[in-house]
């Protein structure tokens, strides 16, 4: 990489970090009572690591909650619970099962079934149980298309829902975080940030992640193009037979439907050279449920969906 | 350190509907190599379904189901892209007048408007409204890409009319904004990322040369202004007798030692310590996250700015007059209350006097007595608080303000700060 390209690469990820740490303060600010949805993946723990900079030294003003499908990655609890001890933040956790056993959602059976959709529920039950006014998500408009037409800070009705026809306008990114009561806010500080930036941020600030997001050995199936773990929710199918691969994560998600990608790349610095020169999203290579169909994530995120 | 680096460029299209600001973003992503393997096959497997015939680059941008069914845009997309000379951020905006107020969000935060024009079809009245709004915003440059010229021969009459009806145009606005015009077809990709041979006539570059060397104007040398967002206290532990302002650096640059006023109040101090995502630093410039930390104990609030060394005073006053594009449906109307958000200060908004509408065709500035969905005009508003403003032309960090709607808290206006004082 040349001097050129570094510093017009350094220049751009400081002025990312700080419209992030701007929008967290002035939403965290403006509203009653927020919480910062953490999932355990990159996205997560850079919003963390950016909210936790922009109240320092003072501890963070509010909670974090991770809503849990119950389909984890053991590595991901581990180092949510880590991290949160170590960063002296309140965790609060929203279970899908729980919502499964009050009859709030009904499971999809069968090897294909994910817990992925399920999420919107006990995400919007989690929001009104706790009062909630505003929840930061570390989505970013390049993930997807559906993204790519949000607000910074985007508004949902008293159902949670978007919706993409009538958003506010928001000139200036200049935040109107008004609502009424039984209304809330999404915010999205991490809006204008590319996966790259993400490595480039976790690399400067040497922010800790899950271990599976970096290169090992493990047992998968290929389904659809994609490498899925054998040995949690995944069932297998008839004919499909395990292997031993040497893959990393490139998204974490419900672990019945993140695939993982073939890779050598053992620190962050090797990630980041693999996702310069990556070809294919990271949605498109790692997420099943995001290429059912065209309109995938329009249609969750209008029922409510990070 | 010696800096090498461009500062991103954030640019936005403008035009009217089907003039092809979608079709050019997505060549530009296509041509920059930015568009990853899925997404273009996803592109298409989408232009079949929607009957485009050939692969329909527009798609890359047009993310809803709403507009792909109907083949526009409706609302503003975001992209990211970089070349090895520089990181771009770009808005993709809608053209139907009835997304106005989603092309103004686009155009707001853009150095660089891309005003498209269909060759065919020549300067349209939404060519000038956008236009116009993009000068408004304080865009720096307009690029004029006369689009579809394989459509009408590649003829340079035509693309020399064209120019020079916007030059005109825009010559006659009230903050004139440099044009450079480029012939072009998003379709096909000529000048966009490489040079064309269809315009041996054309001795401009590509889009994308244009881009990646324009020089963007440095921030307002204004003196010092933080808007104070929050006070950071720590409860108790090693940081218990902390106690700093956490704030935006909306213009200026400011140092530990600086004498600085906070404003309204006048108290005056000195900054012992600055911080910067959590590190301590030795001075911050605009658009940086800080903490300021004062020497002497004094009430600084929300809502208050932090100035040092002004060389240009701020506007003081709850009397302020702004430039507006009105986004609601909902009328503005002499007397009709509103709540205002300018810097990190709220507050009620009392319009006082509609001065004038301004037409986005003729740029008359006419006689109103209120102003309705799209309109451009200016306005004079009582403000139930003090706000330490700039002229938006000025130091346009300053001098945005938002109005927002109390019956449904929509924002209902993009403000730009004309002029503030105290009442006579």
């Amino acid at each position: 990489m040349s001097i050129v390209e570094h510093t017009h690469a350094t220049a751009h990820l400081d002025a990312l970090t700080d419209e992030a740490v701007t929008i967290i303060r002035e939403v965290a600010t403006e509203c009653e009572s927020p919480v910062l949805l953490f999932s355990g993946g990159k996205d997560s723990a850079v919003l963390l690591h950016l909210a936790v900079l922009a109240f320092a030294p003072a501890r963070l003003p509010f909670p974090v909650m991770h809503v849990d499908t119950g389909h984890n990655f053991p590595e991901v609890l581990e180092y949510r619970d880590q991290l949160v001890r170590d960063w002296h933040v309140r965790l609060v956790v929203a279970s899908v099962q729980e919502s499964i056993d009050t009859g709030r959602v009904v499971e999809d059976i069968g090897p294909r079934a994910s817990r992925n959709r399920l999420q919107s529920v006990t995400l919007l039950d989690a929001i009104s149980e706790h009062g909630f006014d505003a929840a930061f998500g570390g989505g970013r408009r390049d993930e997807d298309k559906a993204r790519a037409k949000e607000r910074i800070l985007s508004f949902r009705d008293r159902q949670g829902r978007w919706d993409p026809r009538q958003q506010r306008p928001e000139p200036w990114a200049l935040l109107n975080p008004r609502i009424r009561k039984g209304e809330h806010l999404r915010a999205f500080p991490l809006s204008n940030w590319t996966e790259l930036d993400i490595w480039r941020y976790i690399e400067r600030h040497d922010v800790p992640l899950p271990s599976i997001y970096f290169s090992h050995t493990r047992t998968v199936v290929e389904r659809d193009g994609m490498l899925l773990s054998v040995g949690g929710p995944v069932e297998l199918e008839s004919g499909e037979t395990p292997h031993a691969a040497v893959v990393r994560y490139r998204t974490v998600g419900d672990a019945s439907c993140t695939g993982a990608v073939e890779s050598t790349a053992h620190d962050v610095h090797a990630v980041l050279a693999e996702v310069a020169a990556a070809r294919i999203t990271e949605r498109g290579a790692t997420r099943a449920d995001d290429t059912f169909s065209e309109s995938s994530m329009e249609d969750r995120k209008r029922e409510g969906y990070f | 350190m010696v800096d090498t680096s461009a500062p991103t460029l954030r640019i936005a299209t403008a035009g009217s509907v089907d003039d092809g600001k979608s079709t050019l973003i997505g060549r530009l992503l296509h041509d920059t190599k930015t568009v990853f393997e899925d997404q273009l096959s996803a592109v298409v497997k989408a232009s079949r379904r929607y009957g485009d015939g050939e692969t329909n680059l527009a798609l890359l941008t047009d993310g809803l189901r709403a507009e792909r069914e109907q083949g526009i845009t409706i609302d503003v997309a975001h992209r990211y892209f970089a070349t090895p000379r520089r990181s771009f951020i770009v808005a993709d905006t809608p053209g139907h007048a009835q997304y106005t107020r989603n092309m103004v969000t686009g155009a707001s935060t853009s150095d660089i408007a891309i005003v498209l024009v269909d060759a065919r079809h020549g300067v349209l009245d939404q060519t000038r409204r956008h236009s116009l709004i993009a000068s408004m915003l304080g865009a720096q440059a307009i690029v004029l890409a006369v689009n579809k010229m394989d459509l009408v021969g590649w003829d340079e009459a035509v693309f020399r009319r064209i120019v020079a009806e916007i030059e005109a145009f825009v010559g006659a606005l009230a903050r004139p904004v440099p044009v450079t015009a480029i012939p072009m077809s998003a379709l096909l990709g000529d000048n966009v990322v490489d040079a064309s041979t269809n315009t041996p006539w054309f001795d401009g570059t590509p889009l994308l040369d244009f881009l990646e060397q324009f020089e963007t104007r440095p921030h307002g040398d204004t003196g010092v202004r933080v808007h104070v967002q929050r006070v950071i206290r720590p409860q108790g532990g090693e940081h218990g007798d902390f106690r700093g302002q956490a704030g935006v650096v909306a213009g200026g640059w400011i140092r530990r030692g600086d004498a600085v006023t906070v404003l309204p109040s006048g108290q005056t101090s000195t900054v012992r310590a600055l911080f910067r995502w959590g590190r301590e630093i030795e001075e911050a410039g605009p658009g940086h996250a800080v903490v300021v930390q004062l020497d002497t104990d004094i009430d600084v609030a929300r809502g208050d700015v932090i100035t040092a060394d002004p060389h240009i005073e701020p506007l003081v006053g709850d009397d302020v007059v702004i430039d507006l594009c009105w986004m609601v449906d909902r009328p503005l109307t002499v007397g009709s209350r509103w709540w205002f958000k300018h810097g990190t200060r709220t507050g009620h908004a009392t319009v006082r006097e509609v001065q004038h509408h301004l037409s986005p065709t003729t740029l008359e500035q006419e006689v109103a007595t209120e102003l309705t969905l799209n309109d451009l005009g200016r306005v004079r508003l009582q403000l139930s608080e003090v706000i330490i403003a700039d002229r938006y032309h000025v130091l346009p960090e300053g001098g945005r303000m938002i109005l927002i709607d109390p019956a449904d808290n929509t924002t209902a206006a993009a403000a730009m700060i004309h002029g503030a004082g105290v009442p006579a």
